[in-house]
């Protein structure tokens, strides 16, 4: 129990900043909380926020792991997109339709592997190494779907994204289960340890008998894995692979929820948890905006402008001035 | 001004530096040092790790600011605030690696910052022109309208020595400029350094290596642990005294620490043995046993391969000669997984790189080798981690609230002690350790002392370096004596004094000089 509460103390500014998003959202559209069950599915703005935000949840637990050991991973939107193609051409070749998301969660394995290659065996930088599978990835995707959007009816496909479990919309249940299924993962096994030992310290770490290699590969291949997940469900929601947008720039909201989650880009501590919490944020936001029926552009000023709050928050120049500030306003209550 | 000990008139002095004190959070890395360099003279800086001398030099270029003493050059008292102010002053450096730009073009290193202009824009053709007359007068005669890149690194510390002087020609510091040199390009570099100097510039050189400062320079100042040693002349100070400065023991006093009751040198199979084992580039081939419950020491200078024969024990580098028997089977290792697996453990020289891994508990830093052992399916239950942090922490007296606490914020003496613990929870056969009493406060450093002893005469064995021959003589079974990358020799019994071991680190120079 008290672990709990020490989790959620620890996600604090998380918390609030969801909060703070969520209240603009009540703001400007009033019955936002409104929760009501219809055909067995909740609907509501909540559930809304969930489901729209389950991709980038995905990419980010996911992506967690990778930056915490001083890396990125820009490939995930182009893997999404591919593993998108790999389905949707396989239901549409007549392959049965476990068998098809089996064949696009095997291609982000394969694609997590080429990168942990790269960057564990072959000593890339994690920038440049999944850069080449972010420019490449995307051709390859077009390959697969001919230059054309493939659309497809394939009802169990579909239901990927428009499917209903326990009264969730599955996307929302499928990126549950990944988050905790990484939370496990990485905290009830060393995994979680080795991350953020390599990612503060390889040197020491392999002095330590850490088998940094593998650590190293290890996450970029769940990278992979998530990313795929994440491409399902955004081809099963517009029936159909679209080479060229499936997964367009998510990449970078996926590494902004996992700096809004609290991780470092320096590598070392990281949340799953809180890593949703960022995608969840970014996705309240985003949603508020359309909702206010400010123009969709306004975004990305915006996201931008979080984006620079919270980096500045957590840069070790600003610390410093900001203990200052804290005391100097202590002192003026204390004088009032 | 001028030193008691010289007797002719000295040259004049050009720099003078009064009590420098450098304070870093819990470590004075400096304390009241003077240095005096006169025009004319190659003044050698030695020391070992952690001695001081690259602090000396920062704050001579005014790299770091400093927490006391003062500076004057040519009498007039300077505040070197950032390199700039040094340069003015007269005082430039040159590092060991390289700090010119490999993708500009000679000239343009040359003139960086200063280039010469016409109507505002660089004339690229003077720059090049004076460039290479410039380094004419260096004895190099290059284009100097090519990359830098295009150079070997010795001509590349040639350009850099040229624009050092061209900037400020006072003083000239060097910080080991021949580290990666070959003999031939050391000469060249030797013959440009006297020529300036007796155009009267006074030169400061750090090396590691004691033949060079014995061909090279005029004057010796020896720092230790952040404290001056001593200055004296290079041709009055045997190299054996030298050694024994730097090491901070009089080669001909007695040891007052106790020697353990002399027991038989180990014998019998031991549990590793070393035959032969080198790499090239590393360290020439050296032979090891080690026993259970008995210590092999390895003593030496700075640089003289003493941590490439850890780096070789415990697979952070694969040997290429020679071979490794445990267990009576001859072993490769590749990695440090290989050693670990077999039972072995290393405390690294670096505490910081390579020890640590700061922004984790202690308590992680602690199970972290164990937990690397068992591999990442089976975690240590929390507990089981917080009863091994718990009870380390007592064991080696580690001074922390609780085991939560980042490890960054532990003393050196208890970060070593941390380290032990991470290897301890192993349960090793064999433990190597690199200066493991380094920039360790007194009180502490006879703890680890005293632990070491207590792990020895538990039945492990143990290979420890160190620079503090005393200890090492004291605690040492058998001491393997290291110089210029290759064994100079191996104590045994009651031939281990730290006499002896200062006359082997310092025996190859004796024979020579008696030659």
């Amino acid at each position: 129990m008290s672990a709990v509460i020490q989790r959620l103390k620890a996600a604090r500014p998380q918390l609030a900043l969801l909060a703070l998003a969520l209240l603009v959202n009540v703001f400007v559209a009033p019955g936002f909380l409104d929760l009501r069950m219809q055909d067995g599915r909740l609907f509501g703005g909540l559930i809304d926020i969930l489901n729209r935000g389950a991709p980038v949840m995905l990419l980010a637990v996911g992506m967690a792991p990778v930056i915490a050991t001083r890396g990125i991973d820009l490939s995930v939107g182009v893997i999404m997109a591919i593993a998108g193609a790999v389905a949707a051409a396989g239901v549409n070749a007549g392959l049965a339709w476990p068998l098809a998301i089996l064949a696009a969660l095997a291609t982000g394995l394969v694609c997590g592997l080429w990168n942990g290659l790269l960057v564990a065996v072959f000593r890339l930088q994690p920038i440049v190494a999944t850069l080449i599978l972010m420019v490449a990835g995307r051709g390859v995707a077009q390959l697969i779907t001919e230059g054309r959007i493939l659309t497809f009816t394939e009802p169990h496909l579909i239901a990927v994204a428009g499917g209903t479990l326990a009264a969730l919309p599955l996307p929302v249940v499928l990126a549950l289960l990944a988050a905790g299924l990484t939370g496990l993962l990485v905290r009830a096994t060393a995994l979680g340890l080795f991350v953020e030992a390599v990612g503060t310290n390889p040197r020491s770490s392999r002095l330590a008998g850490v088998h940094t290699g593998l650590v190293l590969g290890a996450v970029y291949v769940w990278s992979g894995l998530m990313a795929a997940l994440a491409g399902l469900i955004a081809t099963a929601d517009i029936k159909g692979a679209d080479a060229n947008n499936a997964g367009l720039w998510l990449e970078l909201d996926a590494i902004l929820a996992v700096v809004i989650g609290g991780t470092s880009l320096y590598g070392g501590r990281f949340s799953i948890g809180r890593s949703v919490l960022g995608a969840l944020v970014l996705q309240a936001m985003r949603t508020a905006i359309l909702r206010a029926g400010l123009p969709p552009e306004l975004n990305l000023v915006l996201m931008a402008l979080v984006v620079a709050a919270v980096l500045t928050q957590q840069s070790p120049a600003f610390q410093p001035l900001a203990a200052r500030l804290m005391a100097r306003l202590k002192n003026k209550e204390a004088r009032v | 001004m001028a030193s008691p000990e010289t007797p002719v008139t000295p040259p004049p002095v050009v720099l003078a530096a009064r009590g420098l004190t450098r304070q870093y959070p819990g470590v004075r890395a400096l304390d009241g040092v003077d240095l005096t360099l006169r025009a004319g003279e190659i003044h050698a800086l030695l020391g070992e790790n952690g001695a001081g001398k690259s602090t000396l030099i920062n704050l001579l270029t005014g790299a770091q600011p400093r927490n006391g003493g003062t500076i004057t050059v040519d009498g007039v008292e300077i505040d070197p605030d950032g390199p700039g102010g040094a340069v003015r002053a007269g005082i430039a450096a040159v590092y060991q690696e390289i700090t010119l730009l490999p993708n500009l073009s000679v000239a343009q290193n040359l003139y960086l910052g200063r280039e010469p202009t016409r109507w505002g824009l660089v004339h690229r053709a003077r720059m090049n022109r004076d460039g290479a007359a410039l380094l004419r007068r260096f004895g190099l005669t290059i284009d100097a309208s090519r990359p830098l890149s295009d150079f070997s690194t010795a001509v590349q510390q040639l350009i850099a020595i040229a624009r050092a002087v061209d900037l400020s020609a006072k003083v000239l510091i060097l910080d080991e400029p021949t580290a990666s040199l070959d003999t031939a390009e050391v000469q060249t570099l030797f013959t440009l350094l006297r020529t300036l100097r007796d155009q009267g510039l006074a030169i400061v050189f750090v090396t590691h290596f004691l033949d060079q400062v014995y061909a090279l320079t005029d004057r010796i100042t020896v720092l230790r642990n952040g404290r001056l040693v001593g200055e004296r002349l290079t041709a009055e100070l045997p190299r054996l005294e030298l050694v024994a400065m730097m090491l901070g023991k009089a080669p001909t006093a007695e040891s007052h620490l106790g020697r353990r009751p002399a027991t038989a040198a180990p014998s019998g199979t031991p549990l590793v043995r070393a035959q032969g084992l080198g790499r090239r580039r590393l360290v020439g081939a050296f032979d090891a046993e080690l026993h259970a419950g008995a210590v092999l020491g390895a003593a030496g200078l700075l640089g003289s391969g003493r941590t490439e024969t850890a780096l070789l024990l415990f697979g952070v580098e694969t040997a290429d000669q020679g071979e490794l028997i445990v267990d009576g089977k001859t072993v490769t290792l590749r990695s440090p997984r290989d050693a670990i697996r077999l039972g072995f453990g290393f405390c690294p020289e670096d505490r910081k790189l390579d020890g640590i891994v700061a922004g984790l508990s202690i308590r992680e830093n602690i199970v972290l080798a164990l937990q690397a052992k068992r591999g990442w399916w089976r975690r240590l239950p929390p507990a089981r981690q917080r009863e091994l942090a718990d009870h380390y922490i007592k064991l080696l007296d580690i001074r922390t609230p609780d085991a939560e606490k980042p490890i960054q914020l532990l003393s050196g003496g208890n970060q070593q002690k941390a380290l032990l613990a991470r290897w301890l929870a192993t349960d090793p056969r064999l433990l190597i350790l690199d200066e493991p009493t380094r920039g360790i406060d007194v009180g502490a450093h006879a703890e680890i002392v005293r632990l070491l002893e207590d792990l020895r005469d538990r039945g492990m064995a143990l290979y420890v370096i160190s620079s503090e021959i005393e200890e090492v003589a004291a605690y040492s079974d058998r001491v393997l004596v290291m110089r210029d990358r290759a064994p100079a020799g191996l104590l045994e019994g009651d031939t281990i004094t730290p006499a002896a071991i200062v006359n082997a680190i310092a025996a190859d120079h004796q024979t020579k000089g008696a030659a």
